[in-house]
């Protein structure tokens, strides 16, 4: 088992070398240089050359990937030119936004769904079925921002029930988090329900029916046991969506979180902060990914003997 | 059929028929599907419809998408104009149409790319293994470990806006899912009896690929398309709606929404009717893609 998890770490540390390095490509072939592509055709020259030197870009590409990666292990992402505030204490600002936001989300969505494919799967074929598998794939279905509109139309601004944007408290989150929940919410369903009803016809469960176990243990203690895995793995895999996902809930509900520090970054051509952003997200996926695999070796015997 | 004299078995021989898709053809197939699942066939007849009034959207309006009638701006849905009007007194249902094109295109082109790459990568990883394999794979471990709209985001930013740099972002988010599920099932092909009965034969490996590898990986290829595309058209309209895809003047579902979201309140329709129509047409290819999953996957169909 340490085998197996030291390895996936490796392979970790390797996905990670690799993310830094694409994006430290892609952010340095912008067509013309990245200083006219940030300051615009009018720049002036003393600014152009500062932002030069501060970037590091007047020092030979080697030298500066080998800057980036030794600032990246020490936490330094640079200093947002825009803002003029370092890169990491805005991210420090916006991630605990972005982790409410997806918790929240998370909840919901893994709730909601279970709750929705375990009655499907028990029901399989019945009423409860087609409507609870109809509204899952209206979840897969549905822009995050048509759900995150209509229920600030109606439920903020027709309804007042809660605040239209800005998290001023707790109930601040209910609406973006539904709207970046909700897509989760129908796939979690639908994989709940495949996966359950798959279970229920393995012979192990005619062997628990026989020994006179009720229909709700068998159903949870035999059936919902067995089919956890795949969901597990699926919510592991969501978080990075939830994450990404965020983008969109945080901008149309203007919560500060790390997405929408990624959009203005992009829209006001800020290379340091949209290069800390994206970075910080997707080594904390990464990292995210990692754990849930540790933990699926642990949890699963059949993995766990066989490394 | 000879190289199958050895199953004497006949139910044998019918499971193997049916896992190589052998038992009923291709349009046995679709007929199937059309029977027994309604809501795949109508789906199919709406993405047709939306591909219709994406080609002829000039033919089917008065209005041209970037024609402006400022006398009569945020106007409400009438007979005159069915959809309304936006804040510079367009006509929506003609952006909805001419956008229709952009929104069609993005989901398609860019998912005939990722396909491309996906199937040549995961059946060299696939077929040829070892060292090759591992950093095929890993690439597109990177690729996956992104969260992609970061990753299209970023890519939009260093391509610049455009629909090209749309089509480039999104099939460069999308190939590695597809090389991963391409390189399973030729990893399973290619320990397959008749694969390696053809490899006895002295049968080139490109060959084999081809003849025997490439066509028993299309069934999943018409299902992966169909669950991709509208995946892709879900990711364009939200670069769209963040400001970074499609730009003005040109129109796109995703673009409107963004337009609209200013007049939200009281203007609904601006916003609403676009997020609809992105609503209908990726759960029609939903719809559809789970149908020809049912008749197209033996795995499934088989359970």
């Amino acid at each position: 088992m340490l085998k197996s998890i030291g390895k996936r770490v490796v392979q970790t540390i390797i996905v990670l070398f690799c993310v830094s390095l694409m994006i430290f490509v892609l952010l340095r072939i912008v067509p013309g240089d990245a200083i006219t592509t940030m300051m615009g055709e009018h720049a002036n020259a003393d600014t152009i050359a500062r932002l030069t030197k501060e970037m590091k870009l007047d020092q030979p590409i080697y030298m500066q990937f080998l800057t980036y990666i030794k600032d990246i292990c020490t936490g330094n992402f640079g200093t947002s030119y825009t803002l003029n505030k370092p890169v990491t204490e805005l991210l420090a600002a916006a991630f605990p936004n972005t982790v409410k936001l997806a918790v929240f989300a998370a909840v919901i969505a893994w709730v909601i769904g279970m709750v929705c494919g375990i009655v499907a799967a028990v029901k399989k074929d019945g009423i409860l079925d087609r409507l609870f598998m109809g509204f899952s794939l209206l979840g897969v279905s549905v822009p995050v921002f048509m759900v995150a509109m209509v229920l600030q139309y109606f439920i903020a601004y027709k309804l007042h029930w809660v605040d239209i944007s800005g998290v001023k408290s707790w109930t601040g989150f209910i609406l973006p988090a539904v709207a970046l929940g909700w897509n989760s919410a129908g796939s979690i369903a639908r994989l709940t329900r495949s996966t359950l009803v798959e279970v229920l016809q393995e012979d192990y469960i005619d062997t628990a029916k026989a020994k006179g176990l009720g229909r709700g243990a068998v159903i949870i203690l035999h059936g919902l046991r067995n089919a956890m895995l795949p969901v597990i793995t699926m919510m592991a895999l969501q978080i990075s969506s939830l994450l990404s996902g965020a983008v969109i809930s945080e901008t149309i509900f203007s919560i500060n979180g790390v997405g929408r520090l990624a959009v203005d970054a992009i829209s006001r051509r800020d290379i340091p902060l949209l290069q800390g952003t994206v970075l910080f997200t997707t080594v904390i996926v990464i990292i995210g990914n990692l754990i849930a695999d540790c933990l699926y070796t642990v949890l699963d015997p059949r993995i766990r003997k066989g490394a | 059929m000879k190289k199958r004299e050895h199953l004497e078995n006949t139910a044998e021989q019918e499971a193997l028929a049916a896992q190589l898709g052998e038992s009923d053809t291709f349009i046995d197939k679709m007929k199937r599907m059309a029977a027994d699942n309604k809501l795949a066939v109508f789906s199919a007849f709406v993405i047709l419809i939306f591909l219709l009034l994406a080609i002829f959207a000039p033919l089917l309006t008065p209005y041209s998408f970037d024609e402006q009638d400022l006398l009569s701006r945020l106007a409400a849905p009438s007979s005159k104009h069915l959809f309304g009007t936006d804040e510079l007194g367009r006509d929506v249902l003609t952006r909805l149409l001419y956008g229709a094109r952009v929104s069609l295109a993005v989901g398609i082109i860019p998912t005939i790319a990722s396909m491309v790459i996906g199937v040549l990568l995961g059946m060299i990883s696939g077929y040829v293994g070892g060292i090759v394999d591992s950093v095929i794979m890993r690439l597109a471990d990177v690729v996956l470990s992104f969260p992609s709209l970061l990753l299209a985001m970023v890519i939009m930013y260093t391509l610049g806006d455009g629909i090209t740099s749309i089509f480039i972002a999104l099939a460069i988010t999308s190939w590695a899912g597809v090389a991963r599920v391409i390189r399973s099932e030729t990893l399973t092909l290619r320990e397959a009896e008749y694969v390696e009965a053809a490899r006895s034969m002295g049968v080139k490996d490109f060959t084999i690929i081809l003849r025997h590898v490439f066509p028993n990986c299309i069934p999943s290829l018409i299902v992966l398309f169909t669950l991709d595309v509208p995946s892709a058209i879900l990711s364009e309209s939200a670069l769209s709606f963040l400001g970074i895809g499609v730009q003005l003047p040109n129109s796109s579902w995703g673009l409107m929404v963004n337009m609209g979201r200013t007049y939200l309140y009281n203007a609904p329709w601006l916003s609403l009717v676009p997020s609809a129509a992105i609503m209908l047409v990726v759960l029609a290819f939903n719809f559809l893609g789970d149908g020809l999953r049912d008749v197209l996957d033996p795995h499934l169909k088989n359970s």
